[in-house]
C-alpha cells in the first residue's frame, strides 16, 4: 500500500484572511518573532493494489482537477510505502 | 399566447435556494420550472438551467468544487457550451467556476464574516441575456448572503474580462459610486457578477430571487429573471419581444 501526503496551500499571491486572524492571535497570546502565518490543507490518501508509479500519476491527477483550484492553491505532496 | 419559458433548477444535496427560484419563476412571473436533480442524466428540455443558492455537498473542499463533479453538470456543461442561458446565484456561481465555466474564483471573504444583507450593484453591461431589462448604470437592490464571495482572478484574467464587458454587476453605494466602503466582501475591483466571454453564462453572489416577490419588498431582481424571459422568447421566434412585456406584464418592468 501506498500513502500520498498532500500539502495544500494558498498561493503566494492570494490573501490569506484567515492566516493573518491567526497571526493576530498569535501575537496576542505573547509570541514574538511571528512574520506571517499561512493556512493550507493536509490530505492524506492510501492506496492498495497499484504501483507507486500509478499511486504518483493518480495523486497528481486527482490534486489537479479536485483537491486543489490552481487558480488560487498550490500542491505538494509526498509518497510513503506502508503496512 | 407564446408558451412560457422552462425553467431547469439544479437541486444539488444541501442546495437551499432552489424553493424561491421556483417559486419566482413559476408564482411570481408565470413561468415554468421543473427541479433537475443533481443525478438526473438530463435536463428535462429547459430553456434555462439555474443552479441556485445554497451548500452543495456542505461547502467541502472548497465551495462547489464536488457539486461540479455531479452527473448534471456535464449536461450543464453541455448545454452552456451550445449557447443555452446559465444563470449561476451565490453557491451556484461558485459551482460555476469550479467547473470552469467562469473565470477566476471567489475566496473567503476579507472580513472572515458570513455577510448577510441588501446591497447595491450596479449594472455595468446591459446588453447581457440576463440584463436587458436594465439601463447602463442601473442600481439595484438585491441581497447577498455568504461567506466565500471574495472574487479574485489573475492580473490578466481581470484585464481580459473587463476588456470584454464581462461584468456584468459591482457593488455601489446607493447612488451608484463604485466605493471600498460598498464592498462586502473584498471583490476585486468591487466584482459581483461575471458573464462568459460568450455571454450565456452568468455568475452574481447577490441572490435576485430573493428581490422578487413584492411581498418582500423588493423587486429589483425580478429584472434578471425578465431578462432571461426575453432573451429566451426573443430567440424562439423574433418579434415576440412584446410577448415577453405581456407575459412578465407589470411585474417584470419599472
Amino acid at each position: 500500500m501506498f500513502r500520498a501526503v498532500i500539502q495544500i496551500t494558498l498561493r503566494p499571491s492570494i490573501l490569506d484572511p484567515q492566516g493573518k486572524a491567526v497571526a493576530h492571535a498569535v501575537g496576542t497570546l505573547g509570541v514574538n518573532g511571528v512574520r506571517s502565518v499561512r493556512m493550507g490543507k493536509h490530505v492524506e490518501v492510501t492506496f492498495d493494489g497499484v504501483s507507486e508509479d500509478e499511486a504518483r500519476r493518480a495523486t497528481d491527477e486527482m490534486c489537479k482537477k479536485l483537491l486543489a483550484n490552481p487558480v488560487m492553491e498550490d500542491y505538494r505532496f509526498t509518497l510513503e510505502k506502508v503496512q | 399566447m407564446q408558451s412560457p419559458v422552462r425553467f431547469g433548477i439544479v437541486v444539488f444535496p444541501g442546495s437551499n435556494c432552489d424553493h424561491d427560484a421556483y417559486h419566482v419563476c413559476r408564482k411570481v412571473l408565470g413561468q415554468d420550472a421543473v427541479f433537475l436533480w443533481h443525478k438526473d442524466p438530463d435536463l428535462k428540455d429547459v430553456d434555462v438551467v439555474i443552479l441556485p443558492g445554497g451548500f452543495s455537498y456542505g461547502d467541502y473542499l472548497r465551495c462547489g468544487a464536488i457539486a461540479r463533479f455531479s452527473p448534471v453538470m456535464r449536461e450543464v456543461t453541455r448545454f452552456a457550451e451550445s449557447g443555452g442561458p446559465v444563470l449561476g446565484i451565490c453557491n451556484g456561481f461558485q459551482i460555476l467556476v469550479e467547473a470552469g465555466l467562469l473565470p477566476g474564483v471567489l475566496l473567503r471573504n476579507a472580513s472572515l464574516r458570513f455577510a448577510c444583507k441588501n446591497v447595491h450593484i450596479r449594472v455595468e453591461n446591459p446588453f447581457t441575456p440576463f440584463t436587458t431589462a436594465c439601463a447602463a448604470g442601473e442600481v439595484l437592490t438585491i441581497p447577498i448572503a455568504h461567506g466565500e464571495g471574495n472574487y479574485f482572478a489573475d492580473e490578466e484574467t481581470i484585464h481580459r474580462i473587463e476588456e470584454n464587458g464581462q461584468v456584468a454587476f459591482r457593488y455601489c453605494a446607493p447612488g451608484g459610486e463604485i466605493t471600498a466602503d460598498s464592498n462586502p466582501n473584498g471583490s476585486l475591483g468591487n466584482i459581483a457578477g461575471i458573464i462568459n466571454e460568450r455571454g450565456n453564462v452568468l455568475g452574481m453572489m447577490p441572490h435576485p430571487e430573493r428581490a422578487a416577490d413584492p411581498l418582500l419588498g423588493f423587486t429589483d431582481g425580478q429584472k434578471v429573471f425578465a431578462s432571461i424571459i426575453e432573451h429566451v422568447l426573443s430567440r424562439v421566434t423574433p418579434g415576440a419581444v412584446e410577448e415577453v412585456a405581456a407575459v412578465t406584464g407589470e411585474k417584470g418592468r419599472r
